[in-house]
């Protein structure tokens, strides 16, 4: 019933909005509050013993003359990604708050879009999981397209049309496989392991499903519409597209390309992992060349996003499990991040690391501290939550699955070090380029105001504790990862 | 065997300075007043609990000395396992004492250095968030924890060295040491990683319990790699190069972390792991090359500079080359390597902060150059900063004699060729060592006055010469107390019993104390005898090296930064060209042409809600064919 009141109060909280006369100020702060307080109670009383098996399951007849169901449920892998969208779209209200309102259609937007994100993470339909997964683009295309900054215009065009494109791969990937198991129960398909399911159309169904995740996630070379999207998106557009949208495609893999083709995922795994470790150095040493804050995080998603894609090619459960972590620590911490460089980007006028021109620590101490602890945390410092997902990823590709070529795999674990240097110099570049150094403006530089507290804090604090504490996160995970690869190892 | 008593409450050890940290960094402005008391007390509080803890200690015996405190599980994934827990044990308290003991003094020094700094707060802060990442790095019973404790070092280096964040050199001194250190670390996470992947664990007592049963290549190539690490955290060759950088950071800093603790984190590594490298001959071997280039190179450094600062720098490089050679000579060396780090701990901060008196005097100027005579009007620190001096030049009977004198013999004791060039590079190094430190002590203290006309030295106040002093007396005894007074035995659970009988006079240490002499009778001509010119003069082929850091940061740049930078374009050009080229051709051919496309784009809203209907009736009608 639970997973049904999490899709339903977004929505009903953005028709609603039809209605004259809601109060528009407070209104995306109580939804989503409900919302998040719903996805709480979930958490409150989630099953930690049998955090493998699915629960609040809902599972209803929907179009029985084509076997679809609208099936609904959540386990120890969705659980967090819940947790986390209700999170950050609560959040990107509240740091809203600062503005004047800015209209029922965003606020509706947003809404629609929580409804998709969590749809995603709750559904156990194939089909569903992807008339979800699509629900996503529209609100996020309208985001960009209508309150993004001068080329919001070209930026949402490529954002849908390089995940449209993917959407096509997606969907005749998730029907091969429908097709011939006879199934499009996403529970009953993990259970099989591909059994029922010919090598050929493992091999077809996950180099097809793949492709329409790979987008999403974004795995390079398809990675390219993310800086354009991120740069022009509005701030809470940013925060949600790096924060969860991204993770929809590594959580399709983990979910559904995996444990559904696992002949498939073998077949394509080092080829995922060599891409995945290109990505991680390429983002990298994209983001040593940027010069505005917004591109620059932007292409550190997609090392970031290359870690955990790297955790999956490996197929080991430790792989899977940082992948998993990776997503989380992604989401607090470039949600953070996206956060800080809207505020900044506000303050200063410009994104532009030379137009910010450094200072920031004397001009505007507070920002200034919480865009270090920002940058130490997303350059994976040990302690933080950036650091486990990376290390564990690592140690998934020295030891991959068996039958994955190990000496492959050891080379991408090298570059993935390399890619994790590199990422602690970008990081620190950005660091002294505008924290560090004399401040080229003479006007004092805003204080942080209430609204931007109440948005950062629950984001540094669970930086902070999933970081000192990664076994809270792990514990959800291990379970289920080890039933969606077959229990073995 | 389990913590008791006090020991069981060593987490305050840590815990302490950490609350200190968090209260000056989220108590803001409101703590400005009394911030610098509060920071310079947690030290001091986890300095007393260090000493119970050690005193419980010396009431066990053996074995029993050794004990462990299981703080939480950290993690289970897979088939790994790590609990978080501390080893309290004889290597261990050695750091706990020298860390918070040191720190201590350094944390009161600084009351009184950074007096007139407005943002003093925040320097204690980050000062105590040093000290509880230190403590956590030595006192953490598995790889993981030591780990993160070396980060938490390596951050708080990072913002200390950045600290005048006005200052742009700061800032790229700042930057350069993290990523330099980054190389390092990736050594050690890869050196995890892999007993992660060998022996399932990464507690010390896991991974040496079954290092036996490793093949030789794997444990040397654990060896190898945690050798990496300790080079970036402890500037050793090839990896030394943000050393004389991160001088730009308050003197202190330079005193506590970049001579007497954090940079000695890398000796602590090698010896902590001392049952891998045990088995390791090559391992060690390349301990003892990099110990014995780097104390070389140091000392050469150390010779060119006019920056008493980066002088003091090499200088520290070099001797802590001295330990990395000790530590790499196996059983006896350890023990040395162990002691002479305690003993540099006391000088070399001693010293330091000697020199921030001075600067203090010489209105924050660190040219050598232009100081002279200071001894005339600076008594206090002219004294202890001598007494670090003979300290550290190994002058018989202070503490430097007795540990770099057992480094060197230990190291002829190794035998063979290896033994033989080992030793004459640390006799060879200490030569050097005495000529460059008269030559700062010279220049520095002796001879004309040179100072700018503004300047009017004075001797700093009590709060920051007590200190001094203080660590004067450690700089004179330390040495001796270790080495005759059993620390070998002391040190015996940990990295195994032997026997060694300090040699008073002995054949190496002869010919070691003529080179000294020579040294102090070489600088006395060229520095002491003669006047020493204002600016500095054009040098021989040989200055000029030692004064470009022997050309480190070319090479540095042209072997890395370059390509680097070509890297990077390379990238944006590729995204820009090719990626996004083919993908919008791909598009344009698609849809026809880019007119059409143009079309398509205008009321997208509309037309994708379209093609969203069509696709769907399209699936459902798929559907309907197979009817499954």
């Amino acid at each position: 019933m639970i997973s049904i009141v999490l899709l339903v109060v977004p929505l009903a909280g953005a028709l609603l909005l039809f209605v004259p006369g809601v109060d528009r100020r407070w209104y995306g702060v109580g939804v989503s509050g409900v919302t998040l307080a719903v996805a709480l109670g979930a958490a409150a009383g989630f099953g930690y013993g049998h955090p493998g098996r699915m629960q609040y399951g809902v599972n209803a007849a929907w179009a029985p003359a084509i076997g679809l169901r609208f099936h609904l449920g959540i386990d120890g892998i969705s659980l967090p990604l819940v947790v986390l969208t209700a999170l950050l779209t609560f959040l990107c209200f509240v740091y809203s708050l600062r503005y004047p309102p800015s209209g029922r259609l965003f606020t509706a937007l947003l809404l629609v879009l929580e409804v998709g994100l969590l749809g995603t993470f709750l559904a156990l339909d194939l089909v569903l999981f992807f008339v979800f997964f699509e629900v996503v683009l529209i609100p996020m295309y309208a985001i960009i397209a209508l309150w993004g900054g001068p080329g919001r215009r070209r930026a949402a065009y490529k954002f849908i049309l390089y995940t449209l494109l993917g959407s096509g791969f997606l969907l005749v990937g998730i029907l091969l496989i429908g097709v011939n198991a006879g199934t499009l129960d996403m529970v009953a398909l993990a259970q099989r392991h591909g059994a029922g399911l010919s090598h050929g159309v493992q091999v077809t169904a996950f180099l097809l499903v793949g492709l329409g995740l790979a987008v999403k996630a974004p795995m390079w070379p398809l990675h390219t519409w993310l800086p354009d999207a991120h740069t022009e998106a509005p701030t809470v557009g940013s925060v949600l597209l790096a924060g969860v949208l991204l993770k929809m495609g590594t959580y399709g893999f983990i979910r559904i390309a995996v444990p559904m083709a696992p002949a498939g995922a073998s077949v394509w795994a080092p080829w995922l992992g060599l891409l995945a470790a290109i990505g991680i150095v390429y983002g990298a040493l994209a983001c040593l060349a940027q010069n505005d804050l917004k591109r620059m995080i932007a292409y550190s998603s997609v090392g970031h996003m290359g870690f955990v894609l790297l955790g999956i090619a490996t197929l080991t459960p430790v792989g899977l499990n940082a992948a998993l972590f990776g997503n989380i620590a992604h989401g607090l911490i470039t949600g953070l991040l996206f956060f800080l460089a809207g505020s900044v980007k506000e303050r200063y006028g410009t994104g532009e690391l030379s137009g910010i021109g450094g200072g920031m620590l004397s001009k505007a101490p507070r920002l200034g501290a919480i865009l270090t602890f920002a940058c130490v945390a997303s350059l994976g410092l040990p302690g933080l939550a950036g650091f486990w997902g990376e290390m564990l990823a690592l140690l998934g590709s020295y030891q991959p699955a068996p039958g994955l070529p190990r000496a492959t795999f050891l080379t991408f674990m090298a570059l993935g070090g390399l890619g994790a240097v590199l990422t602690a110099a970008y990081f620190l570049r950005l660091l002294s380029a505008i924290t560090h150094g004399p401040s080229i403006r003479k006007a004092p530089v805003a204080a942080l105001n209430r609204y931007e507290y109440l948005a950062w804090v629950p984001l540094i604090a669970l930086t902070l504790a999933v970081g000192l504490w990664p076994k809270a996160l792990l514990d959800l995970t291990t379970a289920p990862v080890q039933l969606l690869l077959g229990g073995g190892r | 065997m389990k913590a008791e008593g006090i020991q069981a409450a060593s987490w305050l050890l840590i815990a302490l300075p950490l609350a200190g940290a968090a209260i000056l960094l989220l108590g803001g402005r409101r703590t400005d007043k009394w911030g610098h008391l509060l920071g310079a007390a947690m030290p001091l509080g986890s300095f007393a609990v260090g000493l119970a803890a050690f005193f419980q200690m010396l009431g066990y015996s053996g074995n029993a000395r050794i004990r462990h405190l299981h703080i939480y599980d950290y993690f289970v994934v897979g088939n790994f396992k790590v609990d978080m827990g501390l080893l309290i044990d004889p290597l261990s308290i050695s750091f706990v004492l020298l860390i918070t003991g040191v720190g201590s003094l350094i944390h009161i020094y600084s009351i009184g250095y950074m007096a007139h700094d407005p943002d003093r707060r925040r320097f204690f802060a980050y000062l105590n968030l040093f000290v509880a990442a230190m403590l956590l790095l030595v006192l953490a019973d598995n790889y993981l924890g030591l780990y993160i404790g070396w980060e938490g070092v390596g951050l708080a280096s990072y913002l200390l060295i950045g600290f005048w964040q006005y200052k742009p050199t700061a800032a790229v001194a700042a930057k350069k040491a993290f990523v330099v250190n980054r190389v390092g670390d990736f050594g050690l996470s890869v050196a995890i990683l892999l007993m992660f992947a060998t022996f399932g664990t990464v507690q010390f007592a896991g991974v040496y319990g079954g290092i036996g049963h490793a093949s030789q290549g794997t444990v040397t190539a654990i060896g190898l790699l945690l050798l990496l690490g300790a080079c970036g955290k402890s500037a050793q060759l090839p990896l030394q190069s943000w050393l004389l950088d991160a001088m730009e950071g308050p003197t202190p800093v330079s005193a506590l972390i970049h001579a007497a603790t954090m940079v000695t984190a890398g000796v602590y590594l090698i010896v902590r792991s001392n049952p891998i490298f045990n088995l390791s001959p090559d391992a060690r071997l390349a301990v003892t090359v990099v110990g014995a280039a780097t104390l070389l190179a140091g000392a050469i450094i150390g010779c060119a500079k006019d920056d008493i600062k980066k002088a003091l720098a090499g200088s520290t490089m070099s001797q802590i080359g001295y330990m990395m050679l000790a530590a790499g000579l196996g059983k006896v060396g350890y023990v040395f390597a162990i002691a002479h780090l305690i003993a540099h701990g006391f000088f070399k901060a001693g010293m330091f902060l000697g020199a921030g008196s001075v600067m203090h005097a010489m209105k924050e100027d660190v040219n050598m150059r232009k100081y002279g005579a200071l001894r005339t009007v600076m008594y206090i620190t002219f004294g202890t900063f001598f007494l670090g001096y003979l300290a550290i030049i190994g002058f018989p009977g202070l503490s430097g004699f007795f540990t770099k004198d057992g480094i060197i013999e230990t190291a002829f004791n190794k035998g063979g060729t290896s033994g033989a060039v080992l030793g004459t590079c640390a006799v060879l190094g200490a030569g050097i060592t005495a000529f460059y430190m008269s030559r700062l002590m010279f220049m520095t203290f002796f001879g004309e006055k040179r100072w700018d006309d503004d300047v009017h030295p004075h001797e700093s106040p009590l709060v920051m010469t007590i200190p001094l002093m203080l660590l004067a007396i450690g700089s004179v005894f330390a040495g001796g107390f270790l080495v005759l007074g059993g620390f070998a035995d002391f040190l015996a659970p940990v990295v195994g019993a032997q026997e060694h009988k300090f040699h008073w006079v002995s054949v190496p240490g002869t010919v070691t104390l003529l080179l000294m002499f020579a040294g102090v009778a070489l600088a006395w001509m060229q520095y002491g005898a003669r006047p020493v010119p204002r600016e500095a003069p054009r040098g021989s082929f040989l200055t000029v090296f030692a004064r470009r850091d022997l050309y480190g940061d070319a090479l540095n740049e042209s072997l890395l930064m370059r390509p680097g930078q070509w890297a990077t374009r390379l990238a944006v050009y590729f995204d820009t060209k090719g990626v996004d080229g083919l993908v919008n051709g791909l598009a344009a051919g698609v849809g026809g042409s880019s007119g059409r496309l143009r079309r398509v784009q205008t009321g997208f809203v509309r037309s994708y809600a379209l093609s969203m209907f069509l696709g769907a009736a399209l699936v459902v009608g798929a559907l309907f064919l197979v009817r499954i």
